[in-house]
């Protein structure tokens, strides 16, 4: 498959995840949406990864292999950053019932 | 050696400090911590002379090729045995004041010992530039927390004033490491620099804005008396009797010798500045009713004639200035020390309400008629050393046309600081006493011990100047030949 | 012994350290033998010392202490210089000044035993400073001296420092000597701007090759300082005031000793002067123009300590005259003999407070001849030393004086002898009275009237002794041939400088016909002064308008100052305090930072604590960064 498919797609569900950020008010919300951007961004590595593998097999037999690297290190920094998050939106909804990201807006005193 | 002694001493027990409990130990520690500096700087001097024992230098960040290069050469000597000696004397003196959270308060004067330890020994301009914030910060701090009532905003003023400065100096270190040929910040390449004429003419007002807010050189020097005024005395004392210092310091040791054609070009303005200077803060002192802006203002004075002197560029003058840096500082200490023990006694620093204090603290009295006079630079004290080598030296200077302008200008300064200063003794201690000071007590014994040292400090200075005056004499040989050489 | 020369001026300091130290445990009697007794043994050496630079074989001696300041070219050494001329000032200082102490100790007995003692430690201090001032062998030794003469004379003025009106006196004479200090700083620096050194020997050694300017703009300098601490026009208005102190002080500093110090370094740089002619007249008219403001001002003057002030400023003013035409020899003689006579008076003055109860209006005496025989006596022999009354020792230094100036400039002769003649008419109007006609006092003062202790008198008749007698060292040539031996035993101190100036012989005929006049003239106003207040109290009258109330305000000179000076100064400060340094100074800086919070005021929209705000911001800001990326 052509590179520029999985560039598009990627771009596509960026793009969701940003909108989705910015409009929802749900704090669960949007932080799938986040998850949705870092998973395009993981995409992106994926692909590119195995587009420079399959161009310089030859020559250099690892070539690409970092950005999978990469992609695992994402995961594991967005699942820990899931830990941490949710935690903070149990606390909140302890706090004032509800996960509305506007009654954050504390965050200023 | 020596000199990271003297600054990881400090710098070490100043962390350590703030890990203590209790008041009174971090008060103990602090002491025992500056006497243990003060030591290894007087051994520094006495026994280990050698090169090897006042130089280190290891790598730091070797990819600025910046490098931790601390050495002391007469100058650096000299200042960080003033720095060294007046910590002790700072912390005994107010060995008596308490301060809430005194751990944090001793920690942060520590590391600011340090910064100051660090700013007079290192050379290398990145080094330089890192202890000069680590010097000023915690004066920030001091001054906020522990200041008087209206230390918000006067500490905001402070802050205005030298971070603006300091980040101007950055600017102009990190342009001239640019064009060091070997990309480093280490003192000599500075000095190797390779400036067009024009390229100096505007560097130098960057090093000189930074180093005249912290002289302070009249126009920059309203921050000073509030600062002075609102901060607790024995930050004053660290910050007049020292921190000034690095103000001269800079442009002896950073400014002059690597921009010498501006230095020449610059001189007279800048002298001129400081002549306005001395005879407007000696004009101001005269109508200061609170003991501590008195003094503030005297400092401004006799900071302006240092700088006037330096820029008089002769050996002469030069030595002048070296010895009244130091003079200058055990002088200013005994006089707010003098200040503290009164406002501890009275709760007031106001003239206007004090009085009559010979009758009831005749040993107060004469101690302070004699650091005053030390102010006013009688012969036989300290200051007349440094004021006449200083007057000499711009009388006879050749970096100039109007060197006798400038001297008769600047003398008018010597009858200014007596007015004020015999206005301050007539009313603080002669006269009858008022309902205030009826019931005055003497100072007690540790404080006159204090006083006394300094006393003696101010005249076997005053009458053998000989050894402080050798310890400089190759630093300023080396820094009047590298400005000659570029004599227009 | 000249090698000893350190130990003149090391015994008062000790003297000054014991009894400042232990001045809360000495017994005053004990304080006040260690204060004289240092003072004696210096005298002693001094004496020593003036035998053995009297020989014709010595030499002046440089006795090199330690190096004091070494910085470059520059060196300056702690040294003393041992000559004629030092050596007899030596004798001065230590031989008046050990009478005073001796005298201090009955006069000061009222005082506390901590306040006694620090009395003697100024006074010894006092002594030591002076000794450094001409006992220093160069310029930067002296100026020690001068200063620390200076410091002494402040804490003594001061000395009862509960009286606010006494240390404004104090402050004021530190204030106008300072001024003149600046000016003698500036000559120093001028000479090693010049010379490349301060020791007497090179500079003089040099002067005779150097331009003419700046020896003239030196001397001028010089003489700046000399105003101050001689207390000449236009600084002299701090030494009246200086009257504060107590009266053995003012006998010792503000008439015997400090007060001479400008002419001591005049006299000293003689070869200076003589090779500025400018200079020179500038001293000479100054001095003359001092001599007779002051004494016209002595005219009105009813405190008893305010005349002798008066007069102590004008015969001061005689002494620059004489530096001026440049008979140096009779300007230090004249200090020696106005050094006897004026400190007999002050100290006689003081017998006569001591007896009133500190009361020193003369209106409130009279007829205190009967109460205070010895003090009347001796008094009176000072008066008329003065008043310049042959054979006393006033006649033949001022005569000497007043013959130079006639051959320099007849009208410098005709104001001098007018001046000695409203000299002879103060002095014996404050003589008669003081002592003659009735008592005019209180009857508790009468009651208490008496003769002053052994302690105090014995000085007197010492001191009068020599007011009498010392005038003899200096017998003129018309008198004797070879009598001037004062003149001979300076001749090798101002050598250079009577090599340089053609002698002035004036015949035989002319000095007694100057003398004759200057003796009648003298005698014209003792005669007039004594008909006029000896009987007549009224006639102490303040004058209430014209010239006599002029004078009786001393010519409104410090009120002048006041306006002029003083006034405008303090205006100024308060401008610059109030306006310049809150209002414009501050107000910029404080603008600054009101700048500052006015523009994060303006941007603290964004801060909205909207997570949902700072994302977009965020996202929008990665978008410009985008199309900076793409598209520039």
């Amino acid at each position: 498959m052509k590179i520029e498919y999985y560039i598009f797609l990627s771009i596509a569900l960026f793009c969701i995840g940003i909108v989705g950020v910015l409009t929802r008010r749900n704090a669960i919300i949007v932080f799938m949406c986040v998850e949705l951007m870092l998973n395009a961004a993981n995409l992106l590595l994926v692909a590119f990864s195995k587009m420079h593998h399959l161009a310089q097999k030859a020559s250099n037999p690892t070539a690409g292999t970092d950005g999978q690297l990469f992609v695992f290190f994402i995961m594991v920094v967005a699942a820990a950053e899931v830990s941490v998050g949710l935690a903070i939106i149990v606390m909140m909804y302890r706090n004032v019932h509800s996960v509305d990201i506007n009654f954050l807006n504390r965050l200023k005193h | 050696m020596i000199p990271v002694l003297l600054i990881v001493i400090p710098l070490l027990s100043g962390c350590i400090s703030f890990f203590l409990k209790d008041g009174n130990s971090a008060r103990a520690w602090a002491l025992l911590s500056s006497i243990v500096t003060c030591i290894v700087s007087i051994a520094g001097l006495v026994y280990f002379t050698s090169n090897d024992q006042w130089n280190t230098n290891a790598e730091w960040i070797p990819s600025l090729g910046s490098r931790f290069a601390v050495g002391g050469d007469g100058l650096g000597k000299l200042l960080s045995l003033l720095t060294a000696v007046s910590f002790p004397i700072i912390f005994i003196a107010t060995y008596k004041s308490s301060y809430i959270r005194a751990n944090h308060f001793f920690g942060l004067m520590l590391l600011s010992q340090a910064g100051l330890m660090g700013v007079f020994l290192s050379v290398d301009a990145l080094l330089f530039y890192f202890f000069w914030e680590l010097a000023l910060i915690p004066a920030y701090f001091l001054c906020s927390i522990w200041g008087g009532e209206r230390r918000i905003p006067v500490t905001f003023k402070f802050f205005i004033y030298t971070f603006i400065a300091s980040l101007l100096m950055l600017v102009g270190i990190i342009y001239l490491y640019s064009k060091t040929p070997d990309q480093s910040f280490a003192l000599s390449s500075f000095y190797n620099v390779n400036l067009s004429n024009q390229e100096e003419l505007w560097l130098f007002w960057l090093f000189f804005a930074a180093f005249a807010v912290k002289m302070p050189i009249f126009p920059f020097h309203t921050w000073q008396p509030d600062t002075y005024e609102q901060s607790p005395t024995a930050t004053t004392m660290v910050l007049s009797g020292i921190m000034v210092k690095m103000g001269l310091f800079g442009v002896i040791r950073w400014l002059v010798p690597i921009l010498p054609t501006a230095s020449w070009a610059w001189g007279d303005g800048v002298s001129t500045l400081c002549i306005i200077g001395m005879i407007y803060a000696s004009l101001i002192a005269i109508q200061q009713d609170d003991l501590k802006r008195l003094i503030a203002y005297s400092s401004i004075a006799h900071i302006g004639l240092m700088c006037l002197a330096i820029f008089a560029t002769n050996t002469v003058s030069m030595q002048g200035v070296m010895i009244q840096m130091f003079n200058h500082g055990i002088n200013i200490i005994g006089l707010w020390i003098v200040v503290e023990l009164i406002e501890r006694q009275f709760k007031t620093r106001k003239i206007s309400e004090l009085g009559g204090l010979a009758q009831k603290a005749p040993g107060l009295a004469i101690l302070l008629v004699i650091i005053s006079l030390a102010n006013v630079a009688l012969p036989l004290t300290n200051a007349f050393i440094g004021e006449f080598l200083m007057f000499s030296g711009i009388f006879s200077s050749t970096a100039t046309k109007y060197n006798i302008v400038f001297t008769a200008s600047a003398g008018i300064t010597i009858i200014l600081s007596a007015i004020y200063t015999l206005n301050m003794i007539q009313r603080v201690l002669y006269g009858n006493t008022n309902a205030l000071t009826a019931e005055a007590k003497d100072i007690r014994m540790n404080e006159k011990m204090i006083l006394v040292i300094i006393v003696v400090g101010i005249i076997v200075i005053g009458v053998y100047p000989k050894p402080v005056l050798e310890i400089t004499q190759g630093t300023v040989e080396s820094i009047l030949s590298r400005m000659i050489s570029k004599q227009p | 012994m000249s090698k000893l020369v350190y130990l003149v001026p090391l015994l008062p300091f000790i003297g000054f350290l014991v009894n400042g130290l232990f001045r809360n445990k000495l017994s005053k009697s004990l304080t006040g033998i260690i204060g004289s007794g240092v003072i004696l043994g210096s005298f002693i050496i001094s004496l020593l010392i003036f035998f053995e630079v009297k020989q014709e074989s010595f030499r002046p001696v440089i006795v090199s202490l330690f190096d004091f300041i070494n910085a470059g070219k520059l060196s300056i050494a702690f040294s003393f210089q041992v000559d004629q001329l030092s050596s007899l000032f030596l004798l001065i200082i230590t031989g008046v000044g050990f009478l005073i102490h001796v005298y201090s100790i009955a006069y000061m007995h009222e005082e506390r035993n901590d306040h006694f003692a620090r009395y003697f430690s100024y006074l010894n201090l006092f002594v030591f400073s002076m000794l450094l001032l001409v006992l220093g062998g160069n310029y930067v030794i002296m100026f020690i001296g001068w200063e620390g003469v200076g410091l002494c004379s402040y804490l003594l003025i001061g000395y009862w420092f509960k009286n606010t009106e006494y240390n404004n006196a104090a402050k004021k004479a530190f204030i106008m000597n300072r001024i003149g200090d600046l000016g003698f700083l500036l000559a120093v620096f001028w000479m090693i701007a010049q010379f490349g050194s301060v020791n007497f020997a090179d500079v003089f050694e040099a002067a005779p090759t150097t331009s003419v300017a700046v020896l003239t703009g030196i001397t001028l300098l010089l003489f700046v300082g000399a105003t101050g601490k001689s207390a000449q026009i236009p600084l002299y208005t701090w030494l009246p005031d200086a009257m504060a102190g107590p009266t053995p002080v003012s006998a010792l500093i503000h008439a015997a000793t400090m007060v001479t110090a400008g002419i001591y370094m005049i006299a000293r740089s003689n070869i200076l002067y003589t090779l500025a002619p400018v200079s020179q007249t500038v001293v000479a008219v100054i001095g003359l123009a001092t001599a007779i403001f002051a004494a016209s001002i002595a005219l009105k003057q009813n405190d008893i300590k305010k005349v002798l002030a008066y007069s102590t400023v004008s015969q001061l003013g005689y002494m620059f005259l004489a530096l001026g035409v440049g008979a140096y020899t009779g300007a230090v003689f004249h200090v020696m003999t106005h050094a006897f006579f004026k400190a007999l008076l002050f100290l006689g003055a003081g017998s006569v407070i001591h007896a009133m109860h500190h009361e020193q209006d003369i209106r409130n005496m009279g007829g205190l001849k009967k109460y205070l025989p010895v003090t009347h006596l001796t008094f009176l022999l000072g008066c008329i030393a003065i008043a310049g009354i042959p054979p006393f020792s006033g006649f033949f230094s001022k005569d000497e004086i007043l013959a130079a100036s006639f051959s320099s400039n007849i009208i410098y002769w005709v104001i001098g002898v007018l001046t000695a003649g409203i000299t002879a008419f103060y002095m014996f109007r404050l003589y008669a009275s003081t002592f003659l006609g009735k008592f005019r006092g209180t009857e508790e003062q009468k009651h208490h009237l008496h003769e002053s202790p052994v302690t105090m008198t014995i000085p007197l008749i010492l001191l009068a002794i020599l007011a009498v007698v010392g005038g003899l060292v200096g017998i003129p040539a018309v008198f004797m041939e070879n009598g001037h031996a004062l003149e001979h035993f300076l001749a090798p101190v101002f050598a250079e400088s009577n090599k340089l100036k053609e002698a002035h012989h004036l015949d035989h005929n002319t000095e007694y016909l100057l003398m004759g006049i200057s003796v009648a003239i003298a005698v014209i106003g003792i005669f007039a002064a004594i008909s006029r207040f000896s009987k007549k109290p009224e006639a102490l009258k303040p004058a209430e308008s014209g010239i006599g109330k002029l004078l009786a305000n001393k010519w409104y000179v410090d009120e002048l100052y006041q306006a002029i000076i003083i006034k405008p100064i303090n205006t100024f400060s308060k401008f610059l305090n109030r306006t310049i340094e809150k209002n414009i100074i501050d107000w910029i800086v404080n603008g600054i930072g009101r700048l500052l919070q006015y523009g994060s005021r303006q941007i603290r929209w964004i801060q909205s604590g909207q997570v949902g705000s700072y994302v977009l911001l965020m996202v929008v800001s990665i978008l410009v960064f985008f199309v900076i990326q793409f598209f520039f």
